[in-house]
């Protein structure tokens, strides 16, 4: 199945900071952890996950810091800051409230199952 | 494994050349990219298939830079636009352009200067209407380089037309500070009004509104390097003809006035398509300037503490000064943000900036004070109110700056909120500019 752009590009931010609520991380185990949450129906283009990266630290909603352990490879760790988690609160009312729409336009709960704390 | 290195090699090399990437950015794709050859290569893949497809799924240069120049707008302007070459090219080439407008201003103020009699006589509309002449010109050659249907060419020409009646048909009393204060902040309106065709429009935009502040602060530059290049000129054309009999004031009199309208047009055209040589000069600038500048605050503060502002010492040229010196420390401030990489956590730079800042608003506080207690003896004079009126933009403005600027460097705010907060203040500059051409004159009845 092919997911539309603007679909990937519309949760990306939601995403990105929800996997972040989990605890820090860098690039590409973020990437990781999205294929897996998505059994790897959102393709992302790696590249494009750095500046929006970038855009949440402008926005204050991630800090980035540099660690090198001891062995491996020198990484930029992305946390979640308070206003993110303030922000990723409100997309998950928005997509919430859109998931739930669509459930009962397409009728029955059965379509869409996207309760809080739920997938 | 050693062609591997090589091929990472090279990848970086082209990854680091992208305009909106800096150093750091690539170590951190370059982390990216070996991670995932690494898995590709657990998965089974020989060292040349993981690094193709590790790179294939980075997704292609040309995106990757578009996306990155979106991000960070700020890189990107050392590098004009973020098209491809061939397209900085075709707009550094419009040359002839930025020159015909430049030459239009010249010759409107030739004809201006004809029609006063000039150098004889010099009546006072000429100064009056001297930015009047100028500006247009530069609105116009951004609305052309802009490519602005001609729709957008209209509010822009309204303004113009509507502050030509205004300067010249107010019965300004002769030699009154009324009409020195309405020729003094005319030229501020109008570039207000050259910022419609520079960001086409969009008005609102955070990030065009910070692009026309960085532009002014690079015009600024330009001119006055352009204006030290004339005046080492005129002087030796001026050794020059001397010999020859030729008056050479009578020439510098007619060239400068010419040159720097033309100057005007030209700088700006030097800003959008010479970025990377300024580029280099902004930060060194603010660097040297701001310590100095905080340091001479800091100074003049705690003297004025311990000596206090007495009520005769203290007049208007003071106050004049005083604002003067508050636009400068704003001027800094707007500059450092403009030049700064956004990402940075805070360093003593921002520091310094803010103990400048803390300090003028020091100063400044004690400036309104005592032009309060004087203003309450002498009463209002237009004079006094511009001053005060400014003073008290000024002021508004670098008090949230000082308090945000304290939560940006104590690590509980962020650089955003400033460039926001100072982004959302430009039109305060405008209205108050107008106020004093417009409304300031009727007020004191243009005495």
């Amino acid at each position: 199945m092919q997911i539309d752009k603007d679909l990937v590009a519309a949760s990306a931010t939601p995403l990105v900071l929800a996997i972040l609520a989990e605890g820090e991380s860098y690039g590409y185990a973020i990437l990781r952890r999205v294929r897996e949450l998505s059994d790897g129906e959102l393709e992302w283009t790696d590249g494009m996950l750095y500046p929006l990266l970038h855009r949440l630290h402008r926005l204050g909603y991630v800090t980035p810091e540099w660690h090198s352990p001891p062995e491996g490879r020198r990484r930029r760790y992305y946390a979640i800051t308070d206003d993110g988690r303030a922000a990723l609160a409100g997309h998950k009312r928005q997509w919430l409230t859109v998931a739930r729409a669509l459930g009962d336009a397409w009728g029955g709960s059965d379509a869409l199952r996207l309760a809080p704390g739920g997938a | 494994m050693e062609s591997l290195e090589l091929e990472i090699a090279e990848w970086r090399s082209f990854v680091g050349r992208l305009p909106a990437v800096d150093g750091r950015d690539v170590e951190e794709l370059e982390a990216h990219l070996r991670d995932q050859i690494a898995d590709l290569n657990a998965a089974g893949l020989a060292a040349d298939e993981a690094f193709l497809i590790a790179v294939k799924r980075m997704g292609s240069l040309d995106g990757l830079s578009r996306e990155f120049a979106r991000e960070h707008t700020g890189r990107l302007w050392r590098q004009l636009f973020a098209g491809d070459d061939q397209q900085r090219a075709a707009a550094a080439g419009r040359w002839a352009e930025a020159l015909l407008f430049a030459a239009g201003a010249a010759v409107t103020v030739l004809v201006a200067l004809l029609v006063a009699g000039f150098p004889a006589e010099q009546p006072d509309w000429l100064y009056r209407n001297a930015a009047l002449l100028v500006l247009p010109f530069l609105a116009g050659w951004f609305a052309r380089r802009r490519e602005l249907p001609w729709r957008a060419w209209l509010p822009p020409a309204a303004a113009f037309l509507g502050a030509a009646v205004v300067i010249n048909v107010y019965p300004f009393e002769p030699d009154g500070a009324t009409e020195a204060l309405a020729a003094a902040h005319l030229p501020v309106v109008l570039w207000f009004v050259v910022a419609y065709p520079y960001m086409s429009g969009s008005l609102r935009s955070h990030e065009r509104r910070m692009d026309f502040v960085r532009f002014t602060g690079e015009w600024a530059i330009y001119y006055v390097l352009i204006a030290l290049g004339g005046g080492v000129l005129a002087a030796l054309t001026g050794a020059i003809l001397e010999p020859t009999g030729v008056d050479p004031d009578a020439v510098a009199n007619w060239v400068l006035p010419l040159g720097a309208a033309g100057a005007v047009v030209v700088a700006a055209w030097l800003v959008e398509s010479k970025q990377r040589v300024v580029e280099n000069m902004a930060p060194v600038l603010t660097m040297i300037f701001t310590p100095l500048f905080a340091l001479m605050l800091a100074g003049a503060a705690v003297s004025y503490a311990v000596t206090g502002l007495g009520g005769d010492a203290f007049d208007r040229e003071l106050v004049g000064v005083f604002d003067a010196l508050m636009v400068v420390v704003l001027g800094l401030v707007l500059y450092g943000i403009s030049a700064r990489e956004p990402s940075q956590p805070p360093d003593w730079m921002d520091r310094i900036q803010l103990a400048a800042v803390a300090s003028a608003l020091l100063l400044n506080a004690m400036v309104l004070t005592a032009m309060a207690a004087r203003i309450g003896d002498l009463g209002f004079t237009a004079n006094r109110a511009a001053a005060l009126g400014l003073n008290l933009v000024l002021l508004a403005n670098l008090a949230v700056t000082a308090r945000l600027s304290t939560r940006f460097v104590t690590g509980r705010g962020h650089l955003h909120d400033l460039e926001h907060w100072q982004t959302a203040y430009l039109p305060i500059f405008a209205l108050w500019a107008a106020t004093v051409v417009l409304i300031l004159p009727p007020a004191f009845g243009f005495a």
